[in-house]
């Protein structure tokens, strides 16, 4: 299995947080990181995920849709990035390579993965991750 | 009927949905990320999933009623089906998708409509193998048995 226990001890200080207006992607996401033993919570759009960090909260890792109403994808990640955020994040959406995740990317993300979101694909976002 | 038939049942019932193409091996991750601590992950899923896309069959009807079809609108929700159909690996849905946004870009209104009622079948037909697939789980479950894990490569 690819949860092994060196994977969820790496795994076990990182904090994630999912953004996603899909329930089912919201359970599957939050599944994923879960079974790596990553800490999670859940925004149902942009503007959420920007509130949290007003809040105060900060995240390892940010798992970013493309299409949510409200705030999209690439204004939130524009957002966060403008206020300082350094946390890892990554796009995660139905939209294929060649279609226009170009501006989502100069939003400011770290890594660009096409849903649906594997364990694999996980992995490979995690490796981009740098706890400090 | 003994709970090793019902596993036997079960697993031939499941390689069948995969042969038809009706499911891809995105339904095999949501199966292996399922555990004791969440024995009921993959019927949870499917539900959510089942009530999206029904809110989007009916959104999409309703749309492509209208007088001044809204193309752009029929897209997006098609984007949105798309994308929720390939979470669960409902494959056949997933893949009538794309001729459908297809015809919304070229405004072609015979081709929704031919599209949606295909998406309808679709998605109807798998709706009730993975019931049928759940209320077999039940059946193995309720006779003390477990769900077998599925080694399938493809």
């Amino acid at each position: 299995m690819l949860n092994s226990t060196n994977a969820n001890e790496a795994a076990a200080k990182i904090t994630a947080l999912v953004v996603d207006d899909s329930r089912i992607n919201q359970s599957i996401h939050r599944k994923l990181l879960e079974n790596l033993g990553i800490e999670n919570q859940v925004a149902g759009n942009g503007k959420e995920a920007v509130d949290v960090h007003c809040s105060g909260k900060q995240f390892d890792l940010i798992l970013m849709d493309m299409d949510m109403p409200i705030m999209n994808g690439i204004e939130a990640t524009r957002t966060l990035r403008a206020m300082g955020i350094r946390s890892t994040i990554a796009g995660v959406s139905s939209h294929a390579h060649n279609e226009n995740i170009q501006e989502f990317v100069n939003a400011g993300l770290d890594d660009y993965q096409e849903k649906p979101l594997t364990i694999s694909k996980l992995i490979s976002i995690l490796q981009k991750v740098n706890i400090n | 009927m003994e709970v090793g038939q019902m596993q036997r049942q079960w697993v031939d019932y499941t390689k069948s949905l995969f042969l038809e193409g009706l499911l891809d091996g995105q339904f095999l991750q949501l199966q292996q990320l399922q555990d004791e601590s969440n024995p009921d992950f993959v019927v949870e899923v499917v539900s959510l999933f089942f009530d999206d896309s029904e809110k989007l069959l009916n959104d999409i009807t309703r749309a492509l009623e209208q007088p001044s079809v809204d193309f752009k609108k029929i897209g997006a929700h098609v984007h949105q089906f798309k994308g929720s159909s390939s979470s669960v690996g409902a494959q056949r849905v997933k893949n009538g998708c794309i001729p459908f946004r297809n015809f919304c870009e070229e405004q072609n209104i015979e081709g929704c409509i031919r599209c949606l009622q295909q998406l309808k079948q679709e998605y109807y037909l798998v709706k009730n193998k993975l019931e049928t697939l759940f209320a077999m789980e039940q059946q193995i479950v309720a006779a003390g048995g477990s769900i077998p894990m599925l080694e399938l490569s493809f």
